[in-house]
């Protein structure tokens, strides 16, 4: 521990930095009580008045948490399907060698490197002439393109933390590929699939332009409900604020409940 | 050693299929796009590199080109060393540790449009904190009418959203150095800036490649933020490449020279990426790397 605390710098850095990250999230909090009469009025550091009349303006509406509803499908949707094909993938690309390896591994990466601005109008196209526009599954599948690329790099590097004398160990007691995978070395990267689950949601939760380009009118999305308000009553603030607040819950839940995965697969330093 | 062994095929084709449907096709398509004049969609002529031409002419492509690599210059050179800063200072173990990861994961998970949304209300001169705060001490801040306040919001808004993602990195790299390579630097008598240089530096080197290279190309796809913040002005003073492209190809429906936009701005990210990890290999030898190919 003596070496460790010489090391440090005082933790001044980490509070001023948690000030700063708090500051806007505190401001959008006061914004989210109050009337809007109040928000343009008198600036107060704390607000006097409190309200929670935007929270019940949001869960009175259905179209704002029908939008929770749709975003959350595409989500949950995206990262099963991103995790499900990425660990076989990922598996074989630390085990084994193959025609190809190194330039699909690298192939992958560039995927992630493609602007989703680039794809607009190509996957406007191809999902309305598959009729899957305005779809979950639709908007689940465009992400693929920058969570699936991370999601095989991510595993990659937990897999090939796992010694290798692990597989032997299991193909000498006998057991299949199959057993093998999913009852021994699944466990042993818990860690690495709670880091790609929190990756996925995160960039799949975050996005908008393509939710925004796939979605219309059943499937409307809450990133793009959220735009819509500021457009269509001009300046409505607590109504945005609260949803606003109410869209970094879901995340908070998510890293919540696999921190102490998360902690485990960052101390691994295998990200 | 990895064994050789081309059934391992079989595990990477889902990904192969996916992807190839989610990238390569509408990849393809934006190619065809680009060398052709499209009136309609069954009415189009060849045009060969033209739109190319015309996109490399085009000043307002040039000038969101040069804001954009300004925007991706700095926001690296911010974000990365104070990431590290804030890595070096987190608890390496204990409950709090998880908590902390928490508090600093929260900005990553924030939905982008809403991302800009904070910062708007945060930022603006008459119901924002910042804003009416700044002028409350007599400077002059508008970011919705000044260019350089504009761009001062912005590069606030992109350190408090990513800085994080840095930290967070840096902190599994730093988890991964073991403790006998400190004690060795201290019998060395080695000072606090030195093993930062000799050991922490060396180690952290994987982990802040991923780091460079995942904030390098999200900076310069940025889209979603300035255009709910700023919506790209005062101006065009924030306008950078995604935003002026879905102006042309949604906006517009320019179709031929948005594609020609997209290709050279993929080709962009691709060698700026490429010149990142170049650059960073050749610094210094390096164990392991992303993918450890």
């Amino acid at each position: 521990m003596g070496t460790e605390a010489k090391r440090r710098q005082p933790r001044w850095l980490l509070y001023g930095y948690c000030l700063y990250l708090a500051l806007p999230i505190y401001w959008l909090a006061t914004m989210a009580l109050q009337s809007n009469q109040d928000i343009v009025g008198d600036l107060e550091i704390v607000p006097s008045r409190l309200t929670l009349a935007n929270f019940a303006e949001i869960v009175g509406n259905p179209v704002w948490y029908s939008a929770f509803g749709h975003s959350l499908s595409y989500v949950i949707l995206n990262t099963l399907i991103s995790v499900t094909v990425a660990l076989p993938a990922a598996y074989a690309f630390s085990r084994y060698r193959f025609v190809g390896d190194k330039h699909l591994f690298f192939w992958l990466l560039t995927n992630r490197m493609a602007p989703p601005a680039v794809f607009l109008l190509p996957f406007f196209q191809l999902y309305s002439a598959i009729g899957l526009f305005d779809t979950p599954l639709a908007v689940a599948l465009a992400h693929c393109l920058f969570t699936v690329p991370l999601a095989v790099w991510i595993l990659e590097g937990f897999m090939s933390g796992v010694p290798r004398s692990l597989d032997e160990m299991a193909r000498i007691d006998g057991h299949g590929l199959g057993y093998f995978f999913f009852r021994l070395f699944l466990p042993n990267i818990r860690g690495g699939i709670a880091v790609t689950v929190f990756f996925c949601f995160m960039f799949s939760w975050v996005e908008l332009l393509l939710a925004r380009t796939l979605t219309g009118s059943e499937t409307k999305p809450i990133v793009v409900v959220m735009t819509r308000t500021v457009s269509a009553s001009g300046l409505d603030w607590g109504v945005l604020a609260a949803a606003g607040l109410l869209t970094i819950l879901p995340g908070v839940a998510v890293v919540w409940f696999v921190r102490r995965d998360l902690v485990k697969g960052f101390a691994l330093g295998r990200v | 050693m990895r064994r050789w062994d081309n059934r391992a095929w079989l595990g990477v084709l889902p990904v192969v299929l996916i992807v190839a449907f989610s990238a390569v096709v509408p990849l393809m398509t934006v190619v065809n796009y680009s060398v052709q004049d499209i009136f309609d969609l069954n009415n189009r002529l060849f045009v060969g590199f033209e739109w190319y031409r015309d996109t490399l002419r085009d000043p307002r492509f040039l000038e969101a080109l040069l804001r954009q690599l300004g925007f991706s210059a700095l926001v690296l050179a911010i974000e990365i060393p104070l990431g590290i800063l804030v890595a070096r200072n987190l608890p390496r173990r204990g409950a709090s540790a998880g908590v902390w990861l928490v508090v600093l994961a929260i900005p990553l998970l924030i939905p982008w449009n809403v991302v800009g949304t904070i910062w708007q209300m945060f930022a603006r001169p008459d119901i924002g904190l910042l804003g009416a705060g700044v002028n409350a001490l007599g400077l002059d801040f508008n970011f919705t009418a000044d260019p350089v306040d504009a761009w001062i919001v912005l590069l606030m808004m992109d350190v408090w959203h990513w800085t994080s993602l840095v930290a967070l990195l840096a902190y599994a790299g730093l988890a991964a150095i073991p403790e006998p390579y400190y004690q060795a630097a201290e019998l060395d008598g080695a000072g606090r800036w030195q093993v930062f240089r000799h050991v922490e530096l060396p180690g952290l080197k994987p982990v802040l490649l991923i780091a460079g290279l995942l904030r390098l190309m999200d900076s310069l796809m940025i889209y979603t933020e300035p255009f709910v913040l700023t919506g790209g002005g005062p101006g065009s003073s924030t306008t950078f490449l995604s935003q002026h492209l879905t102006t042309m190809a949604v906006g517009q429906f320019d179709l031929g020279p948005a594609a020609a936009f997209s290709v050279l701005y993929f080709l962009v990210i691709l060698l700026l990426c490429w010149l990142f990890y170049t650059a960073v290999m050749r610094s210094e030898d390096v164990e392991g790397g992303p993918g450890g190919h």
